[in-house]
């Protein structure tokens, strides 16, 4: 078992080194460089200078190389355009408020998503089913901008209730976590249903009940235990969606994330930003599943015996 | 005792035994009928006529409501796709300057924009964009898809091997995140949009499809008909792809109101279709930042593109549903 982790842990950095290839190529295929040529149009030496103290001005593949390097190191460098600031003092500023919000998100989306489950299931094909399956299906496929405008304009124009936008105190998280957990909430929700109506009508619950269990106990040890388990396989790649801050949510709410950030730097070319918050991501999407895998491999027996 | 009949796929009647040669009297030339089975379905009784299993699965699907209303819904805006002038007001592009920025009336249904334009004439011709840009993806995304699938399952080996470390990669980079990068390196437009969605999103359906064939491969009546000298060819027609079609018709129900999604999300962050082109999403950010008083840019687009999204959910569902009841409902 060991050798199989060891075997997945070189997969996911053969992974991310591809990834860094593509995402390096894609970003300097882009003519021009991290200025407006328009605005700031520069006279020929002055042009390589400025490339030249950006490092920019070295063949391509030097310049993957001095990457690599400071990235195994942590060292991410200068972000193009909050010049004031290298891209690890960006990511100290703006990453706790991502990670806030998807932590936050998380606590609230799996509780609500498990309990949409366990009506739609236990209570079938009523109209409660109906209500918690219409739910949880509007909650992760209406997008989530079209969800935060429909909010903002719901409880910040015409109630007047809630901030609209913004992130100082805690009344401005109430509605961009709940925009944003509606999401993994549907999508749980979905889970749930399908795996307790599998377990519901499975052998072992009714010889459970058939060998005289007492409900509850019925309900703890069988039904709610095996239906957790296609949930947290769900459960585990949505968690890096969340900590890296929902693109949409914080453009809507005007939130100052990662996300947010992200969809600027790459039209303003900000190639350490772009570069880091990519690698980050995908590292994070990386780890989470590896994680997640060998959970379950210690987790469930029966995954263990068939490696 | 199974009669030849059957393979032979012969019209069959009912053989009466003739009375002078075989049978001894009426009675028994009667009993003798040999009736075999196509026969048997010209029963009266209609419960025993054969049905196919498109037929079935049309029936499983026509009795969930839901996604009969969605599918009617999504007739509607098929219709409105194609010809929006048949339904719109005003030119698309057709700007009063005089009536800009009012709200819903009798002559402009949804209100107007910032120039003046009829909302809701811009609202029927962003449906038009938002239908373009999902078929033309899909189609490419089958093309694409299920060519790499079918040549990584039925070639196997080395080019097995280097589809399935390219997915692999693909798999591993958030589609989004590539989309919006492919969409700075190529800058805005329809024909790009369609490149960036593209690019991230084929690996799935080669995945089913190579899954698929693989999975058929094994199956007795695959490896019988090779046994007797089927050319692959044949075997890829007659009974690997019949067999596909229902996974690659439920990823695709799923995966056209993603592409809308993705499309109305790029353009609502501006990285999507260039300007005169009404998109929904565009319409949904420019109301957006006039929420305050001008409430209405903003929730028509986003009510339309709710509702186009959630009849594509239900239809994908009930599509789901009807060709593999094996799932619990």
């Amino acid at each position: 078992m060991v050798r199989y982790i060891i075997w997945r842990i070189l997969g996911v950095i053969g992974v991310l080194l591809a990834i860094s290839l593509i995402t390096f190529a894609l970003m300097h295929s882009i003519p021009g460089g991290p200025w407006d040529e328009l605005k700031m149009p520069l006279s020929g030496v002055q042009r390589e200078n400025m490339l030249r103290s950006y490092g920019l001005d070295r063949p391509l593949w030097e310049q993957y190389a001095l990457f690599i390097k400071n990235l195994v190191t942590f060292n991410l460098g200068y972000s193009f355009v909050h010049r004031s600031e290298t891209v690890n003092e960006f990511f100290a500023r703006a990453w706790p408020i991502s990670a806030w919000l998807g932590i936050m998100t998380m606590l609230v989306a799996f509780p609500l998503g498990l309990l949409l489950g366990f009506i739609g299931a236990f209570r079938q094909n009523t109209w409660w089913d109906y209500a918690a399956t219409t739910i949880s299906l509007s909650g992760f496929v209406l997008p989530s901008f079209v969800l935060g405008l429909g909010t903002v304009l719901l409880f910040s124009i015409v109630l007047k209730w809630l901030p609209p936008g913004g992130w100082d105190s805690p009344k401005h998280w109430i509605l961009p976590v709940f925009v944003n957990c509606l999401g993994p909430m549907g999508i749980i929700a979905r889970y749930t249903r399908v795996a307790l109506l599998e377990v519901l009508r499975s052998d072992y619950v009714r010889t459970a009940r058939a060998k005289g269990l007492s409900e509850r106990k019925v309900r703890l040890r069988h039904i709610f235990r095996n239906a957790l388990n296609p949930v947290l396989a769900v459960a585990g790649p949505l968690v890096p969606v969340l900590i890296t801050g929902s693109l949409f949510v914080e453009t809507v709410f005007y939130i100052p994330g990662i996300g947010r950030y992200f969809a600027a730097s790459v039209f303003q070319r900000d190639y350490p930003m772009i570069m880091a918050i990519v690698m980050l991501f995908c590292t994070l999407v990386g780890v989470v599943n590896l994680i997640t895998d060998i959970f379950y491999l210690l987790a469930d027996p029966r995954i263990r015996l068939t490696r | 005792m199974v009669s030849p009949a059957l393979f032979l796929q012969l019209p069959i009647t009912t053989y009466q035994l003739p009375l002078t040669t075989y049978a001894l009297d009426k009675e028994e030339a009667n009993m003798a009928n040999v009736a075999t089975y196509p026969q048997a379905w010209k029963l009266k009784d209609e419960s025993v006529r054969q049905r196919s299993v498109w037929g079935m699965a049309m029936q499983r699907f026509l009795r969930n409501r839901t996604a009969t209303v969605g599918l009617i819904f999504l007739v509607l805006i098929f219709l409105i796709a194609a010809v929006p002038s048949l339904f719109a007001h005003f030119g698309r592009d057709e700007a009063n300057f005089v009536d800009a920025w009012q709200g819903p009336s009798a002559r402009y249904w949804f209100g107007t924009d910032a120039l003046g334009r009829d909302v809701y004439t811009r609202i029927l011709y962003g449906i038009q964009t938002s239908m373009l840009v999902g078929l033309t993806t899909q189609a490419l995304l089958l093309v694409i898809g299920i060519g790499l699938g079918g040549l990584a399952g039925m070639a196997g080996g080395k080019t097995d091997f280097a589809i399935m470390r390219l997915v692999d990669v693909m798999a591993a980079f958030p589609q989004l995140l590539f989309t919006i990068l492919l969409m700075a390196t190529l800058g805005i437009g329809l024909r790009n949009i369609v490149i960036a969605l593209v690019i991230p999103g084929w690996v799935s359906l080669c995945q089913i499809t190579r899954a698929q064939i693989l999975s058929l491969r094994e199956t007795v009546f695959v490896q019988a008909a090779a046994m007797i000298g089927a050319r692959p060819g044949h075997i890829l027609r007659r009974h690997l792809l019949p067999n596909m079609i229902a996974p690659i018709i439920v990823n695709v129900s799923f995966s056209l109101p993603g592409i809308i999604m993705a499309e109305a999300g790029l353009s609502f962050l501006g990285a999507g279709i260039a300007k005169p082109r009404p998109s929904l999403g565009q319409m949904v950010a420019e109301g957006g930042q006039n929420i305050t008083y001008y409430w209405h840019l903003a929730l028509f687009p986003a009510l339309v593109l709710a509702l186009i999204i959630l009849a594509f959910a239900y239809v994908a569902d009930g599509l789901r549903d009807a060709l593999d009841p094996s799932q619990t409902r």
